[in-house]
């Protein structure tokens, strides 16, 4: 687990600025729901703080973040490295699919070279199990990874994640791609991690907000409006602009 | 009713826009078959070139052009995979590299006779291969090169965005996600443009008849830096052949040429086949 702090962070695509200047502060215990209204810039703030952002050609970021006190953005950090500690799980399943189950899970440490053979079945038990898919897949472990149903699909990029041990694990629209109940499972696999994650998730979803996350921020046009207490953000919000979106009335 | 009969019109017109040039193969394939498939037997392949043409055997151009084939492929394959790479995966940023990309595809369509001079100029007189295999290979390599490089940039192309996307966020480094990720998806693609390139070096012969490849060899090459000849080169010199015989002789020839295609063809075929099955 551990703290983001993010100060006066802007982000660009070419010369369209996406982050106005977003300073936020996100605990390293709980879940940080992320919500807002389409292109207001929430998968570009989570891709800051694991520096995927600067991956898309063209694109920049500004400001200061920092990861249990360190600053992540300076130029002594290498992103590789940083990636390890700050896992990212995205819209859409994407299993590796030249690989087996079990080579997606250990795909982190194979690809980077850092597998100790005689670690990975360990990993894999341990892995899978965390992210509640090990009793559904150990009888074939050695099958494709795309053969999964989605939402196993889902749960297995969470374990390639979690098979890196980071402190962070970033979410974009986990489930947005699956039924309700691969949803319900996702949901309750994050109420297990964020014992020993910090997760940050971004979510369509409000009901899912509230369901999963400690404290929720709410984005508009690349600001952060508001970040308070679930609870608090969804029945007393601070702003106006807040209320007119959950209540629905944001045009 | 109206657009009906529009239909079937075009219907009618399609099929016989498919059918008029593959009866004209039929019946040309069938020609050089009547003509070549009795000259063909196991002293054909095994024998050298002869003044007599009942006597005459395609083994050095069989032989040359297999050497040809490897070499080329052993030059060729390396760099163009390896531009592709460069030019999909890393030069994105570089506006020279996107120029390159762009303008390749126009090399692919320079004829090769142009290709056949360049690598005179270059290869035979500049780097002193002389009228070589090395030579050849060398030439019909920069002939095929922007054929692989194109057919390994569209590989790369389609493998998904969200894959290096994953394989980053796992912390990879760029080239621990080409090597592990991108690569292994783009395989079977990249494969078949390489062999369909190579099948492509197999029948050319304007280029290795500027580069100097010989016409009459009663020898086999014995290093890369021998004299040689290629089955194209062979079948063509006998189609030259004024006296009677020698266009069974040629007929021989080029089925053997074919059939070297197709086998190539087919391995491409197969090879996909089974890599993509395999995932
Ligand atoms: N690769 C890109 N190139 C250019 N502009 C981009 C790119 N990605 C996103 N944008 C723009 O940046 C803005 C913020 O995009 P972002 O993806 O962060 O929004 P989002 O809040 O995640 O939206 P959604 O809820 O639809 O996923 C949008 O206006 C979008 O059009
Ligand atoms: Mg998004």
């Amino acid at each position: 687990m551990a703290q983001f702090e993010v100060e006066n962070l802007k982000a660009w695509y070419g010369d369209k600025q996406v982050l106005m200047d977003v300073s936020v502060s996100l605990p390293a215990q709980g879940v940080t729901a992320i919500i807002g209204p389409s292109g207001c810039g929430k998968s570009t703030f989570i891709r800051c703080l694991n520096r995927m952002h600067e991956l898309v050609i063209g694109a920049r970021m500004e400001g200061e973040i920092r990861l249990g006190g360190e600053d992540i953005m300076a130029p002594a950090v290498d992103p590789v490295l940083l990636r390890r500690r700050v896992g990212m799980v995205f819209q859409r399943p994407n299993p590796f699919p030249t690989m087996t189950i079990r080579q997606n899970v250990l795909s982190g440490l194979t690809l980077t070279g850092r597998l100790k053979r005689s670690e990975a079945d360990e990993i894999v038990e341990k892995a899978l199990g965390d992210a509640a898919l090990w009793d559904e897949v150990k009888d074939r472990l050695n099958t494709p990874g795309a053969g999964l149903s989605g939402g196993q699909q889902q749960r297995l990029c969470i374990a390639r994640c979690l098979a890196v041990e980071p402190d962070v694990l970033l979410m974009d629209e986990p489930c947005s791609a699956l039924d309700p109940i691969a949803t319900a499972r996702i949901e309750e696999l994050i109420a297990q991690l964020r014992e020993r994650l910090t997760v940050v998730i971004v979510t369509h979803n409000m009901q899912q907000a509230a369901r999963v996350s400690d404290r929720t921020a709410f984005f508009l046009m690349g600001e952060l409006v508001e970040l308070s207490e679930t609870n608090t953000l969804f029945t007393q919000p601070a702003d106006q602009r807040t209320e007119d979106y959950i209540t629905g009335r944001f045009r | 009713m109206n657009h009906r009969i529009a239909d079937r019109i075009l219907v009618v017109v399609c099929f016989v826009g498919l059918f008029l040039p593959l009866a004209c193969l039929v019946a040309l394939l069938g020609d050089v078959m009547w003509d070549g498939v009795a000259r063909i037997d196991w002293s054909f392949l095994t024998s050298y070139p002869s003044r007599h043409a009942d006597k005459a055997g395609l083994l050095p151009g069989l032989v040359g052009s297999l050497f040809l084939v490897l070499l080329t492929g052993l030059i060729c394959i390396p760099l163009g995979v390896g531009a592709a790479i460069y030019l999909q995966e890393y030069g994105q940023d570089s506006r020279l590299s996107r120029f390159i990309a762009i303008n390749i595809g126009s090399l692919a369509g320079v004829p090769s006779v142009i290709y056949g001079l360049l690598g005179l100029g270059i290869f035979v007189r500049t780097f002193g291969l002389g009228r070589s295999l090395i030579a050849g290979a060398a030439t019909l390599a920069l002939l095929v090169l922007p054929i692989v490089v194109i057919a390994s940039i569209e590989a790369l192309r389609a493998v998904p965005g969200t894959l290096r996307e994953a394989a980053l966020g796992l912390g990879a480094t760029r080239w621990q996600v080409i090597r592990h990720v991108v690569l292994p998806a783009a395989l079977p693609s990249i494969l078949t443009g390489c062999i369909l390139s190579m099948s492509r070096a197999v029948g050319e012969t304007a280029p290795l008849i500027v580069v100097g490849a010989l016409t009459f060899v009663t020898f086999l090459p014995d290093g890369i830096d021998a004299p040689f000849t290629a089955l194209p080169i062979q079948i063509y010199n006998w189609v030259s052949r004024p006296q009677a015989g020698f266009e069974n002789t040629a007929a021989g020839g080029i089925v053997i040429l074919l059939g070297l295609l197709l086998i190539l063809n087919l391995g491409a075929v197969l090879l996909r086949a089974k890599l993509s099955k395999d995932r």
